[in-house]
């Protein structure tokens, strides 16, 4: 599909209600359960176009026996990447890889991201042009949300309802009201879309989304690429979520044009849509932000908190919500030629091999590891808090990734400031908590 | 569903994410059994140990928050817990509760009417929680038809189990 034919005006014939505007979120769920349209609090049972899991997927197996299953109901549909613990760190994880193995090759799933082509799954979905415009797409984790920037409706579920997912292709879901999020203005230097995103998160707050659709809209959103609108969509979940999208435009196209898996249905919001509640923020004078612990939507100017020489122990550039070749390019320019603090770790873990390998041709790799930082495979890394790069109880992270809740990264009383890739590269130079504009 | 549930009261807070119900270095670990001895091990020490089936897990607002992991909900029911009743759920934690056939009950006010200890009963047929040691109560939307269904099958495995295998018509039921 050509991005012209693929373009949505405001003359596409794509779905339309008869009375009254949709957001995008009602579009895509109509087009899913094949209603002409759909409200908000409607039950519906939408057609599933891509089914992710990562190893969470492993507990899906014995459900998908149990309800009776025999085959996956579109191997062509169904993509697992293995991601939280690259390579196996313990006997349990090993043995969910294997029980993935075993039931990827039992099924004949033929796009499964073992070792060695890994990637964090959302990654691995939109690099490899698993999700497009349109489409309903779901995954075992909760940052699926991230995906709903190629203008799609994508979720996060547990591994009991993959089970079904897999067994019946289908998936209820009651369809959410929409938040409509728009931002106008320029972001100016040392201020990127985490900020952006951060700041939003500090205004809804973490339950500002619960059971709702975000959409993002506006001048600010039109000029973001796509890497940065994965990670506004990433930290929808953190406002509670269930999807957080951006419509599908050139750009959209653009980055999908000769790896879309599969054909694109491609809609945008009614000019008329209905949004429950509307968040305008104008970011010409837009700060760089950062969330303090215990919570993403603790969020103060960064400015004042590096005022507070707050000291750090570990500087983490990972996770799937920053660690596109974007996040470590602008990471690279403020650390290049410069040392990680004494007695800090700083640990670089890009989101995907290939990311990886991109970074070994553009020499990042030596300009990480040369000032001391530590150079990880592909994976989730530190964030989760359960491979590598664990915090104790006093020690204090500076980290590019989404959740500073207790416990995250290891001990519940280690403390996690939540930035951008830039301002992770300055704290792990300073040792401290810093904004990155100071440098650029 | 028809019988009101009856039990003691354990209480939590607000924005309790998944992350405190079930740490993530336990992830690997899969069978319920095995996982409850670490639910809530960071927030109230004495849960895994002390808790009784039947008994009610009373939180805040936005119960559940966080990752998507299903080992929180299924740690819970491994306790034997009878439901989970709070303020609000965040959405992932209350549909994987439900599709294991855990009932989450969304009640917005419960959490001020509840003291640790105090005894429970949730009628999801009337939608109403009551606070038996101290009196008060407060109300609920009753489940939609969709998720009753689910939790009168006692999950989501057993729902689909019927749809793609269903009884021979004339059969037993």
């Amino acid at each position: 599909m050509s991005p012209a034919e693929a373009l949505p005006g405001a003359s596409s014939p794509s779905v339309r209600s008869p009375g009254g505007g949709q957001t995008l979120a009602e579009k895509i769920l109509a087009r899913a359960c094949g209603n002409p349209s759909v409200v908000p609090g409607q039950i519906v049972v939408g057609q599933v176009d891509l089914a992710m899991a990562h190893e969470q997927g492993a507990q899906a197996i014995l459900p998908f026996h149990q309800m009776g299953a025999e085959r996956v109901w579109d191997p062509e549909r169904v993509v697992i990447a293995i991601d939280h613990w690259v390579p196996a760190s313990t006997e349990g994880a090993a043995t969910l890889h294997q029980m993935l193995r075993h039931f990827a090759k039992e099924q004949h799933l033929p796009h499964f991201y073992d070792i060695g082509r890994h990637g964090i799954c959302h990654q691995i979905l939109a690099e490899n042009g698993w999700v497009v415009p349109g489409d309903l797409a779901v995954g075992t984790d909760s940052h699926t949300n991230m995906l709903g920037a190629m203008g799609a409706f994508a979720v996060g579920i547990g591994p009991t309802e993959y089970a079904a997912v897999l067994a019946t292709g289908k998936i209820w879901l009651k369809v959410p009201p929409t938040l409509r999020l728009t931002a106008d203005g320029r972001l100016g230097k040392g201020v990127y879309a985490k900020d952006l995103v951060l700041r939003l998160l500090g205004e809804v707050k973490v339950t500002g989304a619960t059971y709702k659709a975000v959409e993002f809209d506006g001048g600010t959103i039109q000029g973001l690429s796509m890497p940065e609108r994965f990670t506004l969509c990433n930290m929808t979940t953190e406002m509670g979520a269930k999807a957080g999208m951006v419509a599908p435009d050139e750009r959209t196209f653009h980055y999908l044009e000769g790896i879309a898996k599969h054909s694109m249905h491609p809609v945008v919001p009614d000019r008329d849509a209905r949004y429950e509640r509307e968040v305008h923020v104008n970011v010409d004078d837009l700060e760089p932000q950062v969330a303090c612990p215990y919570s993403p939507d603790n969020v103060r100017p960064l400015a004042e908190v590096a005022r507070e020489h707050v000291r750090i122990d570990q500087a983490f550039l990972g996770s799937c919500t920053n660690a596109r070749m974007e996040d470590l390019r602008e990471a690279a320019a403020i650390f290049r030629g410069e040392k990680v603090a004494p007695g800090v770790r700083f640990i670089v873990s890009p989101a995907s091999t290939r990311i990886y390998q991109e970074c070994l041709k553009e020499g990042l790799v030596g300009v990480f590891t040369d000032g001391g930082a530590v150079f990880t495979n592909s994976s989730c890394s530190a964030c989760f808090g359960g491979n590598m790069g664990l915090l104790s109880p006093t020690e204090v992270c500076a980290s590019s990734s989404n959740r500073n809740f207790p416990g995250r990264m290891g001990a519940k009383e280690a403390q996690i400031y939540l930035m951008s890739p830039a301002a992770v590269a300055l704290s792990a130079i300073r040792g401290e908590v810093a904004d990155p504009r100071e440098v650029l | 569903m028809g019988t009101p549930l009856k039990g003691r009261v354990w209480c939590v807070g607000d924005d309790l994410d998944t992350d405190q119900l079930i740490a993530g270095k336990y992830l690997t670990i899969i069978d319920p059994e095995l996982l409850k001895r670490h639910v809530l091990e960071n927030v109230e020490p004495r849960f895994s140990q002390e808790a009784r089936v039947g008994d009610l897990l009373v939180g805040g607002i936005n119960f559940g928050c966080g990752s998507s992991r299903e080992h929180a909900p299924a740690a819970l029911k491994a306790i034997g817990l009878g439901a989970v009743v709070a303020d609000s759920f965040a959405r992932i934690f209350f549909r994987n509760a439900i599709n294991l056939g855990l009932p989450a009950v969304e009640a917005p006010g419960v959490r001020a009417l509840f003291q640790p200890g105090d005894q429970a009963e949730v009628d999801l047929e009337r939608g109403t929680v009551e606070n038996r040691t101290r009196g008060g109560s407060v109300r609920f939307e009753p489940f939609p038809k969709h998720l009753k269904e689910i939790l009168e099958a006692g999950g989501l495995v057993e729902k689909v189990r019927r749809e793609l295998h269903p009884p021979a018509p004339g059969a037993a039921p």
